[in-house]
């Protein structure tokens, strides 16, 4: 890394967007728990517990810092914002309790909002809207199942297509079904 | 007792032998189940939940809603299923605008959350519903001489504020649980380390290394196997060591047990009964380490 890439450029900075994180969150978990990323000091303890971070280049204190000082596209397409197993190790160790997890699916919800999600999420949620599970049922495991002396198909959605339609509507509602790229044909 | 059974997908769909050994061993208890048919994927906490919050709220309420009508408490076999649904449980009893929100969307699929069924891991019933006392009456075949380190997984433990199973960072009641079955506690270092399930996804290299960092401090510890209580943790220690094996040759015969099939064998199930012969990692030696 060069010394100008070390540099932080003000011009490219966006103040704004640690606000936007908290304005986006409050609307789910209300503007309290998601202003105590202010409160962030940087003593690392999510980074120094993360399980992650132990193998990968994810770093939960460096998007705290960044989300704060506005580093608004590093953040969002940076591909170790998806790194994070959501195992809430941080959140509760957090010695300022900042919710760091709830932070993080915040980010990435914002970041998924503009197209910027892995194509491995998008396709567990088309899995979903075609057929109510996130892992469907394969032949193999059909036979499997009859063998054990379970039914061929699980007493879920499986067996019972119409409470899909339900689910399916409500995807529709919320255009979750564009977000993911879902078409009924395909 | 009877509860509303909850499948997910990973257990029906790619451990139906898990499945099957719950459904025998909770007969074994007289616990009765009725199956959650108009039940979906909870869904999934990590993929879908970050890309759009609501959407996966909208559809756990849903699925708690069709226990509402069912009238019975739910129990679920998978740590994702419990946090999904006991998040989405906590969320809608003390948050009344999102509650009211998340209504007014399920009522154009005529549902409606009611906060009444409530949410439980599979082993907050052994635990808590059933007791310890009662399993230690049922065991016919105590797992004497038998060293088993208990994985919880993450989310059966976090975040504690709102799943309130056990303590986060020292748990207790999986090896209590092993206890209660004649079995030794094996306790190893990092306890309470993720498995890596949640970036099996994304990243399947870094998921699998992440189990390995486990597998390693069990190994260590002498542990005879591994005990779990989700299927996403059972296939990250089971199939993962095969993948690890792959990765850097290491081998460590570990066998690993979902908490339904230790207790089935301890209370006289045979391995048939429990669909033991569908572990990638041999279970045999170490069942004949009990006799």
């Amino acid at each position: 890394m060069s010394a100008s890439e070390q540099v932080i450029q003000l011009e490219k900075t966006d103040p704004k967007f640690v606000e936007e994180i908290i304005e986006y969150g409050s609307k789910i978990f209300g503007r309290e728990h998601m202003e105590t990323i202010t409160a962030c000091f940087q003593c690392g303890t999510c980074s120094g517990s993360c399980p992650s971070g132990r193998r990968t280049a994810y770093r939960t204190r460096l998007v705290m810092r960044k989300a704060l000082l506005g580093l608004k596209d590093e953040v969002l397409s940076s591909e170790e914002l998806w790194y994070c197993t959501t195992c809430y190790t941080c959140y509760e160790r957090c010695p300022r309790g900042v919710r760091t997890t709830d932070i993080i699916r915040v980010i990435r919800n914002i970041a998924a909002k503009s197209g910027r999600m892995k194509e491995q999420h998008k396709r567990v949620a088309r899995l979903l809207i075609r057929f109510g599970h996130a892992v469907p049922i394969t032949d193999e495991f059909k036979e499997i199942r009859k063998a054990l002396g379970l039914s061929e198909l699980p007493p879920t959605v499986h067996s019972y297509p119409e409470a899909l339609d339900e689910v399916r509507k409500l995807i529709k509602i919320m255009k979750f079904d564009q977000m993911v790229g879902y078409q009924e044909s395909g | 007792m009877k509860y509303a059974l909850f499948l997910g997908c990973m257990i029906p769909l790619r451990l139906p032998n898990l499945e099957y050994a719950t459904r025998n061993v909770l007969a074994e208890f007289g616990v009765e189940l009725v199956d959650m048919r108009e039940a979906t994927c909870c869904p999934d906490p990590i993929g879908i939940r970050n890309m759009d919050y609501l959407t996966w709220l909208a559809i756990a309420a849903r699925n708690l809603a069709v226990a509402d009508e069912m009238g019975l408490d739910i129990l679920t076999l998978c740590n994702g299923c419990y946090e999904t649904l006991k998040t989405a449980y906590v969320t809608l009893t003390e948050d009344a605008e999102m509650r009211e929100k998340i209504n007014e969307i399920l009522a154009k699929a005529n549902r409606e959350f009611k906060g009444k069924a409530k949410v439980k891991h599979l082993l907050e019933v052994f635990y808590h519903d059933i007791g310890l006392q009662k399993i230690r009456e049922m065991v016919k075949r105590p797992l004497e001489g038998l060293k088993v380190a208990a994985h919880y997984g993450c989310h059966i433990l976090r975040p504690s504020e709102i799943l309130k199973f056990d303590d986060p960072e020292n748990p207790r009641k999986l090896d209590e649980l092993v206890e209660a079955l004649g079995a030794t506690p094996q306790q190893y270092e990092m306890k309470t380390l993720c498995c890596g399930a949640g970036l099996r996804n994304v990243m399947s290299e870094y998921s699998i290394r992440m189990a390995r960092e486990k597998l390693v401090r069990v190994k260590e510890a002498g542990a005879d196997c591994m005990v779990v209580a989700c299927p996403f943790c059972f296939i990250q220690y089971d199939m993962g060591q095969f993948e690890i094996r792959r990765l850097t040759k290491e081998r460590f015969d570990i066998p690993v047990f979902y908490f339904s099939e230790l207790l089935g064998y301890a209370i006289g199930l045979s391995p048939r009964e429990l669909g033991l012969g569908m572990h990638r990692v041999k279970v045999d030696r170490v069942l004949k380490k009990i006799r």
